[in-house]
């Protein structure tokens, strides 16, 4: 049953793949690229790295392809221009993805083993046992400096994606609070003395 | 069970059909982003399935720290992508030619 689900999962895989390398409009290429998200969560649920698969699908799918679908919807992108010359280089292309399936796919099922037990799939964890808690255990001891490295990371990246994309146009109408705040009757209020006119 | 040649196999294809979009998709800035995050979706898998059949929990807390990173450049990037498209009005590689490099 595994092994049905596995296969079924890979083709998947591999033809949202292809849609994302080849879909006209860059929004399909981002919903393809949605579809290989959930697909290897699925697949990484069957090797039991649950965890991971519930990131993959929250951080991804839910923060970063959002991000890319909105950025391609936002701009307002030449199609044409950008597909012209699409197949100049696909002949290299495929013959490079080519020699790369070739070489590492002939490397692991010729060497077989890799070192490893690789012909009957990794032992089974027992009943009971928690990815989560296990590689929470890890993080939060062995991992320590480097997760707070990471979160320091992610704020630097937040920091600089808003500094790059905030501008300021000139001429632009804006509320300076502190000054309406800090104003006093002296900078509005001027009492003009006159004398009363008569009526004509 | 689910083999270990299965799995690295899955993502060397994986892997070769994101290489083979940076090929094709040269013009497209998104679409070069979008590449580089399947190829590390790539790499996560080798990560995954040799963290299970080596029954060693250190490889998918690399997988964790990759995720981080590549969410952060991907951010990152799409960043400069909507500074450069005000600048150029347009997201084609070939119109990078500030540095003349």
């Amino acid at each position: 049953m595994i092994q049905v689900l596995f296969h079924l999962f890979a083709a998947i895989l591999v033809l949202a793949a292809l849609g994302v390398i080849t879909a006209r409009n860059p929004v399909y290429s981002a919903l393809a690229l949605v579809m290989c998200f959930i697909t290897s969560a699925a697949i990484w649920l069957l090797i039991e790295a649950e965890f991971l698969a519930v990131v993959l699908v929250l951080v991804y799918v839910g923060a970063v392809m959002v991000l890319f679908l909105f950025v391609v919807m936002m701009l307002d992108i030449n199609l044409a221009e950008l597909r012209r010359g699409f197949t100049r280089f696909a002949w290299l292309g495929w013959l490079t993805a080519l020699a790369v399936i070739v070489e590492i796919a002939g490397v692991v099922w010729a060497r077989g083993g890799l070192g490893v037990d690789a012909a009957h799939g990794a032992l089974p964890e027992p009943a009971g046992y928690s990815n989560t808690a296990e590689l929470g255990g890890v993080l939060y001891t062995r991992y320590a400096y480097p997760l707070e490295l990471a979160a320091v990371l992610l704020l630097v990246a937040i920091v600089a994606a808003i500094a790059l994309t905030m501008r300021r146009r000139a001429g632009l109408k804006v509320q300076d609070i502190s000054r309406q705040v800090a104003v006093r009757r002296e900078d509005r209020v001027r009492i003009v003395k006159m004398d009363a006119e008569k009526r004509p | 069970m689910i083999s270990l040649a299965q799995l690295l196999t899955l993502s060397a294809i994986l892997f070769s059909l994101s290489v083979a979009g940076i090929f094709l998709n040269r013009k497209n800035v998104i679409l070069l982003l979008m590449c580089v995050e399947l190829l590390l979706l790539a790499a996560n898998f080798n990560f995954i399935a040799f963290s299970r059949y080596l029954n060693d929990i250190n490889g998918q807390v690399f997988v964790f720290f990759i995720l981080t990173v590549a969410a952060a450049e991907s951010a990152i990037g799409l960043a400069i992508l909507v500074v450069l498209f005000r600048e150029r009005r347009s997201i084609n590689v070939e119109d990078l030619n500030t540095l003349k490099g």
